[in-house]
């Protein structure tokens, strides 16, 4: 499950929210080809690692706000308003760092 | 190669079971192949295995950073069916399910094939009629769908609480779907593949390509650079990773799909229950565990593992509709990073980067495509010419916008 912190209403569960997919996609201009039409309506970057995301708090305020999410470890990493810019964090995060020793640990126990 | 028989039972069991050869080799990879596919889950290598025999092309390596059957073909609910809605989709799907029907013949291997049909319920007079809609459309694409009244349902599935929270209004089923064995699927394939000489290398991570201007001629992976004449990814969720290395993009999102089984009981449920309301699917297996699942995860996920709100969905929905399943207790639960396209039909064809294909795109409904999905990408990368049930599955489907929306056939809607 995750907590999500609302920038509106504070921390709540996941399930009050929804989630609205890849943020910081930029509308081409209408007149460009097919081709770049498509890669705005349908490509997504999908990432391994930090994923810059939508979120709708649909069971509270109705507000849209942007979650930077670890999509390997889930780990929520900055809540920032929509119209705001990327924030810059780095690609190994602390979370995934400590995740490997705890595997091995549990892998350790198990043998 | 062993084959198996009666007899070669027979024999192994006299010799006390210490003759039988090992099913595949773990062969060292060689510099070059004509075709390098990297996955070997159930579509990389029923592939491997139809480039092998129908097209003569053996000189094959199938690559896996795991174990092979190790990803969604050892995670998946091994329901078989060909219900779907747009002709297209039901002349690939129908194909599969032919294949399926002689598989365990044609590898020599049992997958257990057991055709105990799947029944679609709806939970409404409203839903009632767009499944009658989507019956009928399968009857037109000429593959077996019968409507069924509550009493037949309640006649084949006596356990379903008809009254449950969303009563059951009718459904509809095809007889000739139903559950087969995942592992023995890949273990057939690998087998096969291997006797026909394509190598089959586990533990052997693609890290990224090799180019000579604009075209794919080779990998790079954890065991040194291996050239390709042709490059297949058939790697499901990880498929924009691998496809971003090369500056491709692809409308897929990468979603933690969960499933689970009960402890084993008596038989007790002799067919495949679907309902897309609820978002719950159940079969029995053979073991006598109670598989079941339901909708993906809400967000993005590389995890294999998933949330707790889905999975308290998927057994509440299984609860209400089977009273009696409440006594038992749940024996594991596990996910598969799934591959979902905005029409929930897979990509399978040709590139823009040329000796670069891909089979992706599956989602949560790719176990039941795998023989279907071999076959057609090994015509197409043998003749270098999309397979005609896979035409309309290309790539250039989203610029076009010839999407084919399956979002309903999917079963549970994601």
């Amino acid at each position: 499950m995750l907590q999500i912190s609302c920038p509106y209403c504070g921390v709540r569960d996941e399930e009050e929210f929804r989630f609205g997919g890849e943020s910081h996609v930029t509308r081409p201009a209408l007149d460009v080809d097919d081709r770049v039409w498509a890669d705005y309506l349908f490509n997504r970057i999908n990432p391994k690692g930090i994923a810059y995301e939508r979120w709708l708090h649909s069971y509270g305020c109705g507000r849209w706000f942007n979650v930077a999410r670890d999509t390997v470890t889930h780990e929520i990493l900055a809540v920032y308003l929509m119209g705001a810019a990327k924030p810059q964090l780095s690609e190994v995060t602390p979370a995934r760092e400590a995740q490997p020793k705890r595997v091995r640990t549990s892998e350790g126990s198990l043998s | 190669m062993h084959h198996y028989s009666f007899f070669s039972l027979l024999s192994g069991a006299l010799g006390r079971h210490r003759r039988w050869s090992q099913a595949w080799r773990s062969p060292t990879p060689r510099k070059a192949y004509d075709v390098v596919i990297v996955g070997a889950g159930g579509h990389g290598l029923a592939t491997a295995y139809y480039l092998a025999k129908k097209h003569g092309i053996r000189n094959v390596a199938v690559l896996e950073k795991g174990w092979l059957g190790g990803g969604n073909t050892g995670r998946n609910t091994q329901v078989t069916r060909s219900n779907y809605f747009w002709p297209e989709s039901a002349a690939f799907y129908e194909h599969s399910l032919q294949l399926y029907e002689g598989l365990s013949r044609d590898l020599n291997f049992n997958v257990m094939l057991s055709q105990r049909g799947i029944l679609t319920l709806a939970h409404s007079h409203h839903e009632l009629e767009s499944l009658r809609r989507w019956a009928n459309a399968i009857q037109v694409n000429d593959i077996d769908s019968e409507l069924m009244t509550p009493e037949e349902i309640k006649k084949l599935v006596p356990l379903m609480n008809m009254e449950a929270r969303f009563a059951v209004h009718g459904g509809f089923i095809q007889r000739r779907g139903g559950i087969s064995r995942h592992d023995a699927v890949a273990w057939g394939y690998a087998r096969g593949a291997n006797a026909l000489g394509v190598d089959i290398i586990q533990q052997c991570e693609v890290t990224g390509f090799c180019r000579q201007g604009e075209r794919v001629v080779g990998v790079e992976t954890s065991q040194g650079t291996i050239a390709a004449g042709s490059v297949v990814l058939s790697v499901a969720g990880h498929s924009t990773v691998l496809a971003g290395k090369l500056g491709l993009r692809l409308p897929i999102s990468s979603m933690a799909l969960q499933a689970m089984v009960s402890e084993p009981i008596k038989p007790c449920l002799d067919t495949v229950v679907l309902s897309p309301t609820v978002h719950m699917y159940v079969s029995q297996s053979d073991r006598g565990e109670l598989v079941f699942g339901g909708g993906a995860d809400i967000y993005t996920s590389y995890a294999q593992r998933g949330g707790l709100p889905a999975f308290y969905q998927n057994v509440t929905a299984l609860l209400e509709l089977f009273p009696a399943f409440r006594q038992l207790r749940l024996m594991r639960q596990w996910a598969g990073i799934v591959d979902i396209t905005p029409d929930t039909t897979p990509i399978m064809g040709g590139t823009p980067v040329p000796g670069l294909y891909v089979n992706c795109g599956w989602g949560t409904g790719g176990y039941k495509a795998i023989p279907a999905g071999g076959d057609t990408m090994a015509h197409t990368v043998a003749t270098g010419k999309a397979h005609p049930l896979i035409a309309k599955f290309g790539l250039e489907r989203f610029t076009s916008g010839a999407l084919i929306d399956e979002g309903a056939a999917a079963g549970v809607a994601h």
